[in-house]
């Protein structure tokens, strides 16, 4: 079976993020007052071949946990589904 | 003790490492490529350098994909064994992500690669790379990363504190460790830390950049002498 895991990593909600407090900063520039905050991740497409859909989520979770995040300063989430 | 300078691709201070290791300090040294599944003849005696650089272009997080690379469980097994490992810069990154030093390097809170002399507190004696070193001057050593700015958890932090697992602080030129001469946001002005077996270490300066007469700056040769002293197999 194909699927498609989208995969979502942002930095910690208590971690100072550097890049999107710089990017708010400069939001007055486009003279968008209203935006608050910014933070910054990653989205990262995985395309997989997998027996079934417990297989799929244990690989995309171990892309995620040895790979894609650092869970020392980041947190993942992601949707799995079933490509056609 | 002979050396092993690990060739990541991306890797941009492996020759400078090699150069002053082999013709300054006058130790035997030699290139591990990063693809090699052994460590050849090295031993625990030994001591593998993690250099500088970016290695895989800091794709997805500095040392990320490096920590993966074939030569990292020869690494890892060698440490495991009571081995000698040195991370510098970005190797101090792969080694975090290897999981053989505890927490993590960030981006710098100021958003900025920063290259520029700083100074270094020892914070013990207690580790073969700062045992030898003068305890209370502040050593001049470059720094120059982007993600450099050390974290882990409280618990962790004041575990290392407490082990004396901090090797370097980064002070002024007198030695005082302020929030005023943190480069980058690094909690408790850390720059340098050992595992708690003390064989494996980890910093952000350079010392290899700050070694000879000929560049105007020797402090960071101490580093690699207080080694070498401080290992020597007593005959």
């Amino acid at each position: 079976m194909n699927f498609i895991a989208e995969v979502d990593i942002m930095p910690h909600q208590e971690l100072l993020d550097p890049q999107g407090k710089t990017v708010a900063k400069n939001m007055k520039n486009l003279h968008l007052d209203g935006v608050e905050d910014v933070r910054i991740g990653k989205h990262v497409t995985l395309k997989l071949t997998a027996a079934d859909e417990a297989e799929a989520r244990q690989m995309v979770e171990t892309a995620c946990q040895k790979l894609l995040a650092n869970v020392i300063m980041e947190n993942f989430t992601y949707e799995l589904k079933e490509a056609k | 003790m002979k050396f092993g300078v690990v060739v990541f691709p991306g890797s941009n201070c492996d020759d400078d490492m090699i150069h002053v290791l082999g013709d300054v300090v006058g130790a035997s040294v030699r290139k591990l490529w990063h693809k090699e599944e052994s460590l050849g003849d090295l031993t625990t005696d030994d001591c593998i350098i993690l250099p500088g650089g970016f290695s895989y272009g800091d794709y997805m997080r500095a040392g990320a994909i490096a920590r993966f690379s074939p030569i990292m469980t020869a690494v890892i097994e060698h440490a495991n064994a009571g081995g000698y490992v040195w991370g510098i810069c970005n190797g101090f990154q792969i080694l975090c992500e290897a999981g053989l030093l505890p927490g993590v390097l960030l981006h710098n809170d100021t958003q900025r690669f920063t290259c520029k002399n700083v100074y270094l507190k020892p914070a013990t004696d207690k580790s073969a790379i700062t045992a030898k070193l003068d305890q209370n001057k502040a050593y001049k050593i470059p720094i120059a990363h982007a993600e450099g700015r050390f974290h882990a958890d409280e618990a962790t932090i004041n575990q290392l504190v407490a082990n004396q697992q901090v090797l370097f602080y980064y002070c002024d030129e007198s030695g005082q460790v302020t929030a005023d001469t943190n480069p980058n946001g690094t909690l408790r002005n850390i720059a340098g830390i050992c595992n708690e077996k003390r064989n494996v270490f980890g910093m952000m300066p350079h010392p290899e950049r700050a070694a000879e007469d000929l560049l105007g700056n020797t402090d960071g040769l101490d580093l690699f002498t207080s080694l070498l002293a401080s290992t020597e197999v007593a005959v």
